[in-house]
């Protein structure tokens, strides 16, 4: 086995994991400020005023602003949304609110003072006066009639109304029908729960003009990108945006909030660094959530269980402002994957995203494919069931079959590869699923014994993100390629850097891997650089599982163009035409160029490394130096896909749910470290079980967040969970050059549905279709034992 | 953490401890903090004065003396779950300790900070009341408080301004008088490790296996932990089968005015008392010798 395919241990944790990690918050600068934001009580509300003058007293504080004067001139200057659909209603997103709030978090006022502690307890004596308003946190209720408007541009607090594949065809799918599944289903909302909550650290030179910011991103070019265009208008080359470590993400720090705009903007002011790290209950009122979804979902069948169409209608949750990429998430991340792993001749879709007065909703792993696959394996689930047929029967019927690849789905996709029954059937014997349903069998007729349920969720999610052109043409206002620099020191080792940027992933060290693979080398001979506008040229960053697909490209790409380079440089040492000679990075004494067919007459590649930049004799067409850059733009999205297993057992009397077993078969292609692999799908699939069994932010009917602390807001914890059992199928990926897929979302995306189905199956005794998302007790009590009253 | 400003002082005896109650009104006392730092963290508690009897020595350790165990107020619930004293007369305090929160909050929390806040989720309060426990408290002179009468609502006790827990006297479960049975059963909030539900109870058999003493408690499901000695009474001297802990808890046992939040409405909550009601009494009984 090469370097690619080793589960070497990842590089990154001994500093990580004995403290030495330097986060945004770790950092100081001499004469550093400290930043507080004061935010908004109300969901909604007209501010009267504002009176800082006993803040701006308070013993250590050296300024308070408010959204007055972070506008001088008048000209109000927002954070951006990025991505663009036909007639998106884009109100303004203010740095600080200036007229009116709209929701609990949105800021009012910074304080700026000498320490933490001081800004803080200023923060307390800016008095601002509010006139509430009425408001709205449902999705469903923001277009009825007399909801309150949330902003003038959205009279009817519509964002957009998309709309996605053929109704007509659909709606005669449905007439030919036979058999209809319908289900109306509520997406949770839920909150990121990065470790790390969002920071950032502005530091201004004001005699060259500079601005550094060190700060919790995802994508630090991208967000440098967006506030010179938008937030700051400072020149790009003129500012430098570098993300140390940072403690996970989950899509959360790929959005641009006002936060780091006001800290910068701060920091220019006032000549001085600033930093403002948000504590864990002002990251959970203003981390972009996720989800938050009301749909109405049907699957019209013919009597043999074959589908026939889809028809979805959802009201998808904007939050109070458009968030950068909030109208992505619900429509082509979304509605692009409604046909899952099945060959679905009709399909129609309509999703209304509406603004209500809730934290702004974004991205959040998985972003949109979570969302279809639960919509699709819910009705798989309801489908066998009107059917009569198992769940596994029902799906194993309707895949896509392997000789219709690639296939074009009636939702703008072209699915490249796929082989979906062996994921299904590797997962059902990993379970051992037909002694499960014996023993589910067993356990219904005795009292005694917990309800067993059994739960399968067969998903696809379209990742690396992206395609160029197609995201282009859909309204991203930018191409999702990725970059790569390699650089070859004259002793061999190798530098690379890379665009995308890692927050846990793991990519210092399979990033090492592939051009260790390449080359013939040791990893540790390999130093991944990303994350800093001043040492990477360009970059996307990390998120939508593009790192191995669209970074790892990348960097084959160019680790090719290296070994291009050397191979000039190895014909020229040996006095060899350059077609002649041939690099073999596992030759015996190491890696070597030799002269085809003649392997004595080699040159290692130390040698002609060295000699690249020892160059004396080189001719007039060979330069020297040794280093090369790709921007790799991938051809199509990458489809992974896999069949999960949810087992769960119900106390009857109190409806307690346990999960008892996961299997979870991924095929992500192929693997460049299996242990990081096993170790996405496991976080994912916790975080998905979190999902269906605990998490859920619950805004009351004012607008307050009810769940805004881990005192009120469970994230799954490992002795909540089992442990999972994990295995894969490999398809590689036809068109990029690793052959791999993304997998850092897929346990989300699939384990919501499993689970969801687990429990609705234990309870089918008693006459439940649906249950909502999370899955509490009390809610399995009151169908176990008040007939389905919720 | 970013709380309101406060001064502090660190006390080095309970007298001393006392002396600076007197002098700073409305001042609070810290021991693991563990319910008042993440309370002044999010500045809903913001007492001017903190008063830090973490290191008052007189306040520590597990003793057995004449039939009682004494735990000073300072044991945490680390020491409390590990205590081989209570291992071996009474298991149950023990049991409950592990079972809150994670080894984090173990490790700093103290049973004494734990009873004085009366959270009405926490797990110790049923367990107290469950075994007939006697709350020791200081002021200007020593007073015994029993559990049961403790408690006097939502976060409230019988505890005054300037008075310092102590210790709490627990009978021995496994005395001479017979071996009981205890069992604490709980079912934890998902996100806080809190009790919504949490059973405490205690059974002592005759040589026949008929009830010779029973008592059951709860956490999570009232302001206050519940006491349902009406059950208890109606298992005296009756025969200690399933359907018999049923049919008592059925009838007897009802939670007035249950506890209701997002997570879990009144309605269920005063199911699970009736479960795990039922459920610690069995476990309790299966371990009655």
């Amino acid at each position: 086995m090469g370097v690619i395919g080793s589960s070497i241990k990842r590089r990154e944790d001994p500093a990580l994991i004995t403290g030495r990690g330097r986060y945004t918050d770790d950092l100081s600068l001499p004469g550093m400020l400290h930043a507080v934001i004061v935010r908004s009580p109300h969901a909604h509300a007209r501010i009267v005023s504002i009176d800082a003058a006993a803040a701006r007293a308070a013993e250590g504080v050296v300024a308070v602003y408010d959204g007055r004067d972070l506008v001088p001139g008048g000209e109000i200057k927002g954070v951006p949304t990025g991505w663009l659909l036909p007639d998106l209603k884009v109100p303004v997103h203010p740095l600080l609110a200036v007229d009116r709030v709209r929701y609990v978090g949105d800021g009012v006022a910074v304080v700026v003072a000498e320490s933490r502690y001081a800004a803080r307890d200023a923060a307390d004596l800016v008095e601002v006066e509010y006139e509430p308003l009425p408001a709205v946190v449902d999705p469903a209720k923001a277009t009825a009639d007399g909801a309150p408007r949330i902003h003038d541009e959205a009279p009817e607090n519509v964002a957009f109304d998309w709309q996605l594949g053929d109704r007509e065809k659909t709606d005669a799918a449905f007439a030919a029908a036979t058999k209809v599944a319908r289900l109306k289903l509520r997406n949770n909302r839920l909150i990121p729960h990065a470790v790390e909550p969002r920071a950032c650290l502005a530091d201004y030179d004001p005699t060259s003009g500079e601005l550094t910011l060190r700060m919790t991103s995802q994508n630090p070019h991208v967000h440098r990108l967006l506030m010179h265009l938008a937030s700051m208008g400072l020149p790009e080359h003129k500012m430098r945006i570098i993300a140390p470590e940072v403690g996970g993400g989950f899509g959360s720090k790929i959005h641009h909030y006002p936060d780091e705009a006001i800290t910068a903007w701060c920091a220019i002011n006032l000549k001085r660094p600033v930093k403002w790290t948000a504590t864990r209950s002002e990251a959970n009122l203003t981390d972009a959530h996720g989800r938050d979804h009301a749909t109405t979902a049907e699957l019209a069948l013919d009597d043999g269980g074959r589908i026939l169409g889809l028809r979805v209608e959802t009201y998808a949750a904007m939050g109070a402002y458009l968030s950068t990429f909030a109208a992505s998430v619900p429509t082509y991340l979304y509605g692009t994957l409604l046909s899952g792993q099945y060959d679905i001749p009709a399909i129609h879709v309509h999703v209304y995203g509406v603004f209500t007065n809730t934290t702004p909703v974004d991205a959040y792993r998985g972003a949109g494919r979570p969302e279809a696959t639960f919509v699709v394996e819910r009705l798989m689930d309801a489908a066998a069931e009107v059917c009569g047929l198992d769940p596994a029967a029902i799906r194993r019927r309707n895949f896509v079959p392997p000789e219709k690849f690639p296939y074009p789905t009636q939702v703008a996709l072209e699915y490249d590869s796929g082989n979906y029954e062996p994921a299904l059937d590797k997962a059902l014997e990993l379970a051992g699923y037909d002694a499960l349903r014996e023993a589910q069998k067993a356990a219904r007729d005795d009292p005694k014994k917990p309800l067993i349920g059994i739960g399968l969720s067969s998903y696809i999610e379209a990742c690396g993100l992206a395609p160029s052109q197609v995201v282009g043409a859909l309204g991203a206002q930018a191409g999702l390629w990725e970059s790569a620099k390699i650089r070859v020191q004259p002793s061999g080792s190798v530098t690379v850097y890379t665009g995308s940027s890692a927050h846990g992933q793991g990519h210092h060290t399979t990033f090492a891997q592939i051009v260790a693979d390449k080359l013939g080398i040791d990893p540790e001979q390999v130093e991944v650089v990303h994350g800093d506008t001043e040492k990477v040229q360009f970059g996307m960053g990390t998120y939508g599982s593009r790192s191995a697909a669209v970074g790892g490209s990348a960097i084959a790409t160019a680790t090719d163009k290296v070994v291009a380079k050397a191979r000039k440089i190895a014909a020229h040492l040996l006095e060899a035409a350059e077609e002649d000679v041939v690099f073999d990075p596992a030759a015996d004494g190491g890696p070597a160029f030799h002269v085809r067919g003649v392997p004595d007459k080699r040159q290692g590649w130390g040698d002609v490394v060295l000699q690249a930049y020892l160059a004396h004799n080189y001719p007039d067409d060979l330069e020297p130096g040794l280093e090369e850059t790709s921007f790799y733009n991938p051809s199509n999205f990458v489809y992974p896909f896999g069949t999960h297993v949810a087992v769960v057992e119900i106390d009857r009397e109190t409806g307690e749910v346990r999960l008892a077993r996961y299997v979870a078969v991924d095929d992500c292609g192929n693997q460049i470290n299996p242990m990081i692999v096993a170790g996405q799908v496991h976080g994912g699939i916790a975080q998905g079980v979190g999902q269906a069994l605990w998490e859920q932010a619950v805004y009351d009917d004012s607008g307050q967040l009810v769940t805004g602390t881990l005192l009120d807001y469970a994230v799954p914890r490992a002795h909540n969970l089992p442990s999972f059992e994990t295995d894969h199928t490999v398809t590689p990926c036809p068109h990029n050059p690793l052959g791999v897929k993304g997998i850092g979302e897929a346990g989300t995306i699939a384990s919501p549905a499993a689970v969801v189905n687990a429990v609705v199956d234990a309870l089918k005794p008693y006459g439940v279709n649906h249950l909502d998302m999370p899955i509490t007790p009390e809610k399995v009590w009151r169908a176990i034992h008040l007939k389905g009253a919720l | 953490m970013f709380p309101a400003r406060f001064d502090y002082h660190r006390a080095t005896t309970v007298d001393d401890a006392l002396r600076l109650l007197g002098e700073h009104p409305g001042a609070k006392l810290l021991a693991g903090g563990h319910s008042l730092i993440p309370m002044m963290k999010l500045r809903l508690a913001m007492p001017e004065v903190l008063i830090d009897v973490g290191r008052v020595s007189e306040l520590k350790g597990i003793e057995r003396e004449e039939g009682k165990i004494y735990v000073g107020a300072l044991t945490t619930h680390a020491e409390l779950a590990a205590s081989e004293v209570l291992a071996a007369h009474c298991p149950i305090l023990a049991e409950a300790a592990s079972k809150i929160a994670d080894p984090a909050v173990r490790n700093k929390g103290t049973i004494g900070g734990n009873v004085a806040h009366a959270d009405p989720a926490s797990d110790l309060p049923a367990v107290l009341v469950a075994t007939g426990a006697v709350i020791h408290l200081k002021g200007r002179r020593q007073r015994q408080v029993k559990a049961a009468d403790f408690f006097t609502g939502l976060l409230a006790t019988d505890l005054g301004e300037d008075e310092i827990l102590t210790r709490i006297e627990i009978p021995d479960l496994h005395g001479r008088s017979g071996h009981a049975g205890s069992a604490y059963l709980k079912y934890e909030h998902p996100a806080s490790g809190y009790a919504i539900c949490g059973a405490a109870a205690v059974v002592k058999k005759n040589a026949d296996g008929t009830c010779a003493a029973a008592s059951l408690a709860l956490n999570g499901v009232s302001a206050t932990p519940f006491d349902a000695a009406r059950v208890c009474r109606e298992l005296i001297g009756a025969p200690l089968d399933d359907a018999v802990i049923r049919q008592a808890v059925n009838d007897h046992l009802h939670v007035g005015d249950p506890l209701s939040d997002v997570y879990a409405s009144g309605l269920y909550r005063a199911e699970l008392a009736k479960v795990y009601g039922r459920r610690a009494l069995r476990l309790a009984r299966d371990r009655a010798r």
